[in-house]
């Protein structure tokens, strides 16, 4: 457990290497279906590479000790997660990495679908050193008003970035869209704020879903590639 | 993609859930967005629930667009067939 928005215990999923060193830490922001296997997996993914990595459960008010899928829908239909909460979230898993024995004192953030979004909101709010946003929606672009999920885009916070970000796209993917993710890297390149962005040919939203027909192993093994260079840039030493 | 597209609806009802137990069922989100089970990128999804008993009491159907489609169609079909006395 740790303390997140408003000092609530929240549930995480902590993934640590074995050995000692001093050392940067990983928080690992879930998709919109929840902390599941395959975040935890990514979660582990990040330990083996070098970090300490953790994995708050963002649905854990909504559902505590629920199955993560039912959380999930819980979660959904009372609106999703509010802004205000991802970021006390996020804020309280980052100190929580930051206070381990082995922290070196730096911690990212990444992010998948809509976590891809939450990861660069946290990075306009939190004192992060660098954040990585897979594929999220609404970062620009404009949410659909009809619908009770209570998402805006992120273009008036982003002059307020505080780390680099990385970020990771499909060519193919209509949420971002291509034009979505030229216009965040226009706003970025505007604020002189340090960005690089890829996107792949032959793959959409999710590339890196590996149990998910949408895995496309040439853009998520890139993709990963890409990580590990930044985080190594930004987390390490 | 995540659309965040959801609808909701209340709804009168019994679905058979968790542990194979009947319950009441008194609401329903439907969404167009990820699926958790279905070999599909985005499915039409759809949870009977009933939130004061809790996360799990839901019944989960992903589908397919086009099976969606089919199942609404299929929805209409049977309730035309009933005489209409029946279906107030």
């Amino acid at each position: 457990m740790i303390s997140g928005h408003g000092g609530d215990e929240v549930e995480a999923y902590l993934a640590r290497p074995s050995d000692e060193g001093s050392r940067g830490g990983v928080v690992v922001i879930h998709h919109m279906p929840g902390y599941d296997r395959g975040t935890k997996e990514i979660t582990r993914r990040f330990a083996e590479l070098g970090y300490d990595a953790i994995c708050p459960n963002l649905y854990w008010r909504e559902g505590p000790g629920a199955a993560p899928d039912d959380a999930a829908a819980t979660a959904r239909a009372q609106g999703g997660v509010p802004d205000e909460r991802l970021i006390g979230d996020v804020g309280g898993a980052a100190a929580y990495l930051r206070a381990l024995p082995s922290s070196n004192g730096k911690a990212g953030v990444i992010g998948y679908c809509s976590g891809g979004r939450q990861s660069v909101l946290a990075a306009c709010s939190l004192d992060l050193d660098a954040a990585v946003d897979c594929y999220g929606a609404f970062v620009t672009g404009t949410p659909p008003a009809e619908f009770p999920l209570k998402v805006t885009n992120l273009v008036d916070q982003l002059p307020n970035i505080r780390c680099p970000l990385l970020g990771l796209f499909g060519k193919e993917d209509s949420y971002p869209t291509p034009e979505q993710v030229a216009e965040l890297d226009e706003i970025l390149t505007e604020n002189d704020k340090p960005h690089e962005f890829h996107s792949y040919e032959d793959a959409g939203h999710a590339f890196f879903a590996t149990d998910r027909p949408s895995y496309r192993p040439a853009a998520a093994n890139d993709g990963w590639e890409r990580i590990e260079a930044f985080y190594a840039t930004n987390l390490g030493g | 993609m995540c659309t965040y597209a959801t609808v909701q609806t209340t709804l009168e009802g019994s679905a058979k859930g968790p542990a194979g137990r009947w319950f009441h069922v008194t609401d329903g989100t439907v969404y167009f967005d990820h699926p958790v089970h279905a070999m599909a990128e985005h499915t039409l999804n759809i949870d009977f629930a009933d939130p004061s008993r809790g996360p799990a009491a839901r019944v989960a159907v992903e589908l397919t667009a086009a099976s969606a489609r089919d199942l609404v169609a299929a929805i209409q079909a049977a309730l035309e067939s009933a005489p209409a006395e029946l279906r107030r």
